[in-house]
């Protein structure tokens, strides 16, 4: 089973339609809609070959694509005038968690998301998009000033998960988390959760939780990462493969387990291949859930969160 | 002769067994705390060792048909069979010097103490009879973190029990954490870390990564003490580090104070 293909073996073709889209694109070629409707199609085509065979370590491997979109990207997509705000005015600012107000749909959100870095310096800078306490402590921070002035909270979650160092045990990694997960409960505002890439763990919950969660189609939440699982369970770093296939992490297996609220389909080719159409899937899908909790009142989203998590687990009685 | 005498994990010293008992399970030459069962637990901390179980039918099944080396329902079962628990946790009512209390506490040997879908409702059950009944809640943890075998079942009952606490929390009802050796993962990282109050036993693991994940990602050794209990109270993350044999007097004297009730 280990022997499977790579992901990124499998989506080689798609590759080269996608690079050559971009090459007409800031070309000055003529029919340049027409060329790259043509390109789409052979995408769609090669698309509809692969997706039947796609295991759930490909959409691990989807899921962490070096040119997947990242929280940054779709910030720029989606809303005006986006304020970053940092630090958690205790101990500094995490680069690994952005967070910030702007203006969406004509009215001012909370966005808060685990950021990756593109390049080799920005990874290291954002630290691979694992947060360390400050960065829990910087995202409630603005949840609590998103309560305060009545703004709806988004999260964008995509983290292999919280940082496992010294500092951070030394600061309080675990209680970072629980006072996050605790605090989120009691949120007066609509606060919807968006899984975009990587939701590892509890490193994922401590933003990840909320009214709503919404899943992209090729993204993953789990209690561990495969690896980990596969190093623990079956002690051989070869099983991820099986592990990944255990623990049932993909947005259908989520959906259908009652854990999510909804999947948002991706591009061919999944959402690295396409950001225009995966920040319009995800606009399309967003305002709607916002608005629908909008109209709940405070104490009936309390309730409705609340039940909400309650009602999750299976157990016989 | 071998059931009469035993090694203690850290002085290494041949012990008389009946001695560790009657210590509380206390190593007499060098205070290691040995890891108590749930069962041995609640016995030690409720009066006379006197308590009622509670929510005793609740029991796991296997949601993902999960299987590594094993199944997962296999491993229920050798599990269940062998610790006489349902699963890693017991919920209890009873009283500490006369004082009416909620305990829940985790046992260790079942599965490595780890929350799945059951000790997250259970835990989430204790916490909202005490919510109902106005009493003061104690959770014993001792657990390794999220059961891999429950996969997201597992992850969002962090978040279950964390609401359950904020409303606990909001009534103003007192919640004192225990964490002993070890508290590690998801446990830590929900309700563990919530109590009003959290205390440690000495020399107890507690964090949120494991060690050797850490060691493994920094590839670095680990300075001495770090995330045992006497570190975390250097760090601010706990309240105080007591001895299990000062663990009742301890409890009669926090609750009382936070039930404002003077002697």
């Amino acid at each position: 089973m280990s022997e499977e293909k790579d992901f990124y073996k499998l989506e080689k073709e798609i590759i080269l339609f996608e690079e050559k889209i971009k090459e007409i694109q800031s070309s000055e070629e003529n029919n340049k809609k027409e060329k790259i409707a043509r390109l789409k199609k052979e995408i769609e085509k090669e698309w509809a070959r692969i997706k039947p065979e796609l295991t759930p370590s490909h959409i691990v491997q989807i899921a962490r694509h070096p040119k997947r979109p990242y929280t940054l990207d779709y910030l720029d997509y989606l809303t005006e005038d986006f304020m970053e705000i940092h630090g958690d005015r205790r101990a500094g600012d995490d680069p690994a968690i952005v967070a910030g107000l702007g203006f969406y749909k004509g009215r001012t959100v909370a966005f808060i998301g685990h950021q990756k870095g593109r390049t080799t310096r920005e990874r290291i800078e954002r630290n691979f998009g694992q947060p360390n306490p400050e960065g829990y402590r910087k995202a409630l921070r603005v949840m609590k000033l998103a309560e305060k002035f009545g703004f709806p909270i988004v999260t964008l979650i995509d983290t292999p998960g919280a940082y496992p160092g010294i500092r951070a045990e030394e600061q309080g990694q675990a209680e970072a988390i629980a006072n996050n997960l605790k605090e989120i409960s009691k949120l007066r505002i609509p606060v919807v959760n968006v899984v975009i890439g990587e939701g590892g763990s509890g490193g994922a919950l401590a933003i990840g939780v909320g009214d709503a969660i919404l899943m992209l189609e090729y993204s993953f939440y789990s209690v561990i990462s495969p690896e980990g699982c596969a190093a623990i369970l079956w002690k051989d770093q070869k099983a991820v493969t099986q592990a990944a296939e255990n623990l049932k992490i993909g947005a259908k297996d989520l959906l259908d387990m009652g854990i999510i609220d909804k999947i948002i389909s991706e591009p061919p080719g999944g959402a690295h291949v396409d950001y225009e159409q995966i920040f319009k899937n995800v606009d399309r899908h967003l305002n709607p859930t916002l608005k629908k909790l909008e109209l709940r009142s405070p104490e009936e989203r309390l309730e409705e969160r609340y039940q909400k998590f309650r009602k999750i687990g299976v157990f016989s009685e | 002769m071998h059931d009469l005498w035993t090694r203690c994990n850290n002085c290494r010293r041949i012990l008389y067994k009946q001695d560790i008992l009657d210590n509380q399970s206390i190593c007499p030459a060098c205070n290691f705390h040995f890891r108590l069962s749930a069962y041995e637990r609640l016995e030690m901390l409720f009066d006379e060792g006197l308590y009622n179980l509670l929510d005793q039918n609740i029991s796991p099944e296997d949601p993902l048909q999960f299987k590594d080396s094993i199944k997962y329902s296999q491993r229920l079962k050798e599990n269940q069979k062998r610790t006489k628990l349902q699963d890693a946790v017991l919920n209890a009512e009873g009283t500490i010097e006369g004082i009416k209390v909620v305990i829940s506490a985790m046992d260790f040997g079942f599965m490595g103490g780890s929350m799945g879908s059951v000790v997250g409702e259970k835990i989430t059950r204790a916490v909202e009879l005490a919510l109902k009944e106005r009493l003061p809640l104690i959770i014993v943890s001792c657990s390794g973190g999220a059961r891999m075998q429950e996969g997201v079942f597992s992850l969002m009952q962090l978040m279950k029990t964390s609401s359950a606490i904020a409303r606990l929390d909001k009534a103003g009802i007192p919640f004192i954490s225990i964490l002993v050796d070890p508290t590690t993962g998801g446990v830590t990282a929900s309700f563990a870390m919530l109590g009003d109050i959290n205390i440690g036993e000495p020399n107890a693991l507690i964090g949120f990564a494991g060690p050797r994940v850490i060691e493994q990602t920094i590839k670095e050794k680990l300075p001495k003490g770090f995330q045992r209990a006497e570190f975390l109270l250097q760090h601010g993350m706990l309240d105080d580090v007591v001895d299990r044999n000062n663990m009742r007097s301890y409890l009669v004297r926090a609750l009382r104070l936070f039930l404002n009730r003077p002697e």
